[in-house]
């Protein structure tokens, strides 16, 4: 076992672990974090897709060790209680979720994505951004056409 | 319509919780002392089991149990099973092997299953697996669904010597020879209909767990249908009876089909917590998913089309090879059969159909219903057979369609089929104003400019939905009534609560079926709650597949809401001092005839509880109705897609320019959210014929097990997509509703192919029409678009 501590939506968390953890069963298992989803557990998939000091990784395929210090953002950590995360309420206003599985993976990695490329996207960006994460539902139409209107919308909330 | 009612674009009532990571799916569920269960799987594809050790393996550290099919055996737990008999044509029963949970004696695909370690961690359980000894005696395989039936071809189950399940027919032989007979043209084609493996994004899970205190089992799993589990579980492969076994399926991360059935997994979960005395999870990782779920499709046809001199279809002869692979999987024995040859008639009036249909055993996954099951097989014969026919005759492949619809209704076609409602016409038309049909020839021209190859391509399917009404599929060999059933519950206080038979698992039935009884009731959706998945709470329902939720589901609440509205007409007499029968309801005030007087639903469900106003004797207190509704027909859903195309030549890449989709589904709950069943089913079907297929090699190894060497679908493959509507009530259930949910996966694989090949200038193209293949078509053929 050895001991790990990072922050995890804004908590410093400290837990002992069996080395070979995985950042995303360190969140599921032992933080009861379950928003984070495995659909693939070969990075290619994107569900399990959190922030890591900022930048979108998938979690299933980094140890929890090696993150000592990091600071963890996932999708329990975007919307302020009640009141959404304006990249979740354009997915709810678009309809560009389904069966919900994948969709924690594709705002967060939404959200990364409008942090690097900036509040005006246009559709093939976003289909070329899109990448790393797969959906089985929704055909990708109306995820478009959500983070186009939710990349402007975190610009106007800025 | 009121703002939440039938019609509205209502905002989805479950996706708070999904997009904050608060939905709770079957791995998310975690029981206390739990173990993890994981499965030894076969790493060959057809070999005799000669010793199994598991000493060593037993011994490593936080090992538990491990199981054999020895055990299940010893245990009587019987194999799983194909709940629709299929004969042959000569009245032979179909040929079913016996599908252990565990094999027993021999393994027959790669990923069967061949025992269970359970331990304390899921780390633990992998570890041990790896020390269990097999001694195995391999066999050849039989792979490919075309070698199955030939001399010599090893046998997957003794049962069934020759490899074929049965040898089906549908239609009237003898009339077909005569229309052949008379043919002035008969167009012929060799079609493959590609292997899929479903993919939802949720892999299976199960988590068993037993209650020695009451001898009572709990499983939670990934089904689209609960109640059948338990039957299933129950009365079949015997883990407990039905009042023992509590099936629940928690929020389910997409299905497609591949969660209908009851898998090796999750009965040895639920029987494997019993003995070990611990609560047993398992949770499927990707390439279990792909080895171990029940794969789609993967049919062999040779279809012929007979004309007359003026184009008119006389007559359609089929014969299709069907793999089920190597064991029969829940309901795989209909998808090739009944589910598959009714819809061979297509849009078109075609007086004579013959299809013969040869089911047959692989050493490769079970293969059974993947959205659309059977009727996309369908669709794409017929979509394909008149495209190709129309362009052999130098007719418009639109106005060709046109010729032939079905045009007066009812329409009764020569396979069991009789559609009730449509327009074909008016969907051909849209669907060509939308894509600008008639400016395809300047586009071809432009793109011919670049050096690019343009094509179009129509698709006129028809599915049949709504499954199923119980009688009928129960003379074509059915196990089940497929009627569904509602419970309507109404609180004290006014809220509603709507148990439903019905499970969603994407398709947001939280929120169309609240939008139904917010128009029924006059109250706000936020006041009514859907119920469902939870054998313990919601009484016996048969699920959700074939697009059937809305047509048979809803139709089920629509009878309960019949009988509360009823009730509460008698509750608000007695209140209001006036007969039931002078009692109007709407927009959820209940009036007095003639009078002023009047109570709101809510007032009246508090006085159904309270019962102040009656006497007990003349009318029972409460407000609750149960109601199960039985179809009395299939729905037919209808429509025209359009794909156009243009094809690098230099690379083979096919790029989607467009697609147009006008479908008819009768009334529309939700438009959004039928919107948006179309995208994802396109999705899927243009997966199908650009990128997706299961390749096995010739000793049986999956080659496609994981997301490198499967190409499922990305964002950066597809276009958006133009969807438009049409509209004809159906009318064989009180919504009118047809049934969203496959349309787009049907209608979609021979629209892509019909453009590829007219980009192209002939016909020879398979599915996945990948850039490899359409390069290598170029190549060996000179292209249409540059010979003109």
């Amino acid at each position: 076992m050895a001991t790990v501590s990072m922050s995890v939506n804004g908590k410093l968390v400290s837990r002992d672990i069996d080395p070979r953890t995985l950042l995303v069963d360190f969140l599921r298992e032992h933080l009861r974090l379950t928003g984070t989803h495995v659909g693939c557990d070969t990075t290619q998939c994107g569900c399990c897709t959190v922030h890591v000091d900022g930048k979108a990784m998938k979690s299933c395929t980094l140890l929890a060790i090696g993150l000592e210090g990091a600071q963890i953002t996932t999708i329990e950590g975007l919307a302020k209680g009640q009141e959404l995360h304006p990249m979740q309420a354009a997915f709810r206003e678009h309809h560009g979720l389904q069966c919900g599985f994948c969709t924690p993976g594709m705002i967060m990695a939404a959200v990364d994505m409008v942090n690097r490329k900036g509040n005006h996207l246009d559709d093939q960006t976003i289909r070329e951004e899109l990448e790393g994460n797969i959906c089985r539902c929704t055909g990708y139409h109306n995820i478009v056409k959500a983070i186009h209107s939710g990349a402007e919308a975190m610009g106007a909330a800025k | 319509m009121s703002g939440t009612g039938i019609g509205a674009r209502v905002q989805r009532k479950e996706d708070f919780r999904f997009l904050t990571g608060k939905g709770n799916y079957t791995d998310d569920v975690n029981r206390y002392g739990q173990t993890h269960a994981a499965f030894l799987r076969s790493p060959h594809a057809h070999a005799e089991i000669l010793s199994i050790d598991a000493a060593a393996a037993l011994a490593m550290p936080g090992v538990v149990a491990i199981f054999t099919g020895d055990d299940l055996a010893a245990d009587k737990i019987g194999g799983l099973i194909c709940g629709w008999m299929i004969h042959s044509k000569d009245g032979e029963p179909m040929k079913a092997g016996a599908h252990p949970a565990l094999a027993q004696g021999k393994v027959r695909y790669v990923g069967d299953h061949v025992a269970v370690v359970i331990a304390e961690t899921l780390s633990q359980a992998r570890d041990a697996l790896e020390k269990i000894l097999v001694d195995y005696k391999v066999l050849p395989a039989t792979v490919a669904t075309s070698d199955a039936l030939k001399p010599g071809a090893p046998v997957v189950h003794d049962v069934a010597p020759d490899n074929a399940v049965y040898r089906w027919a549908l239609g009237n032989e003898a009339e077909t020879e005569a229309a052949f007979a008379k043919a002035a043209h008969v167009t012929r084609m060799d079609i493959v209909n590609n292997r899929l493996i479903p993919n939802p994004m949720e892999p299976r899970a199960a988590v068993g767990d037993y209650d020695s205190g009451n001898d009572a089992f709990t499983l939670y799993t990934t089904s689209q249908n609960p109640h059948v589990a338990r039957l299933v579980l129950s009365a079949f492969i015997g883990i407990a009876p039905e009042h023992k076994l509590r099936v629940i399926a928690p929020d389910v991360g997409g299905g497609f089909g591949s969660k209908i059935f009851i898998y090796a997994e999750e009965t040895v979960c639920v029987w494997a917590a019993k003995k070990v005395g611990r609560p047993v999870k398992w949770t499927s990782d990707r390439t279990e998913a792909f080895l171990a779920d029940a794969h789609g499709r993967d049919h062999v046809t040779h279809a012929e089309l007979a004309l007359d001199a003026a184009g008119k279809i006389l007559g359609l002869r089929v014969h299709t090879t069907a793999n089920l692979g190597a064991y029969l999987s829940t309901f795989s024995s209909s998808v090739p059969t009944y589910l598959y040859a009714p819809l061979l008639s297509g849009q078109y009036d075609i007086p004579a159909i013959y299809c013969e249909v040869d089911g047959v055993y692989t050493n490769t996954a079970p293969v059974d219903a993947y959205r659309g099951a059977g009727r996309p097989e369908a669709t794409f014969v017929i979509e394909r057979i008149v495209e190709v026919a129309a362009r052999e005759l130098g007719k418009d492949p639109a106005a060709f369609r046109r010729q032939n619809f079905v045009t007066s209704f009812p329409h009764q076609t020569p396979v069991i089929m009789c559609y009730d409602a449509g327009d074909y016409g008016a969907a051909l038309d849209k669907a060509l104003s939308m894509a600008d049909y008639a400016g395809i020839g300047a586009r071809k021209a432009e793109s011919a400019r670049k050096g690019m190859l343009r094509g179009i391509g129509l698709s006129a399917y028809i599915e049949a939905c709504g499954i199923a009404p119980s009688a009928a599929v129960g003379s074509l060999g059915a196990g089940v009534g497929l009627w569904e059933s509602a419970e309507v519950r109404v609180n004290p206080i006014g809220t509603v609560e709507i148990l439903t038979g019905s499970h969603s698992h994407g398709q947001g039935h939280e929120t169309t079926f609240a939008q139904l009884v917010s128009e029924r009731l006059g109250i706000s959706i936020d006041n009514v709650s859907i119920v469902h998945g939870d054998t313990d709470k919601v009484q016996m329902g048969m699920g959700t597949y074939g697009s059937r939720s809305g047509a048979v589901g809803m139709s089920a609440i629509v009878k309960a809401l019949d009988k509360i509205e009823a009730k509460a007409k008698k509750v608000a007499g007695f209140v209001l001092e006036a007969s039931a029968d002078d009692i109007d309801f709407k927009d959820g005030k209940f009036t007095v005839r003639g009078t002023d007087k009047e109570i709101d639903f809510a007032s009246v469900a508090l006085q159904a509880y309270i019962a102040h106003k009656f006497n007990g004797q003349e009318l029972e207190p409460g407000l609750k109705e149960s109601a199960f509704w039985d179809p009395t027909n299939f729905t037919f859903p209808a429509g025209v897609h359009i794909c156009e195309v243009e094809i690098d030549p230099a690379t083979g890449v096919t790029r989607i320019e467009r697609w147009t989709a006008v479908d008819d589904f009768g009334n529309v709950i939700n438009p959004m959210i039928v919107e948006g069943q179309v995208h994802g089913g396109i999705a899927q079907g243009v997966g199908q014929a650009l990128l997706e297929g299961a390749v096995y090699d010739a000793t049986g190894q999956l080659v496609t097990a994981s997301y490198m060497d499967y190409a499922m679908p990305r964002a950066g493959d597809l276009p958006s997509y133009q969807i438009g509507m049409t509209q004809t009530v159906c009318p064989s259930n009180p919504l009118g509703i047809k049934g969203c949910g496959e349309a787009g996966a049907i209608a979609a694989p021979p629209a892509v192919i019909n453009a590829i090949t007219d980009a192209l200038g002939h016909e020879d193209i398979a599915m996945p029409a990948t850039p490899l293949a359409v390069w290598r078509a170029i190549q060996k053929h000179q292209p249409r678009a540059a010979a003109e």
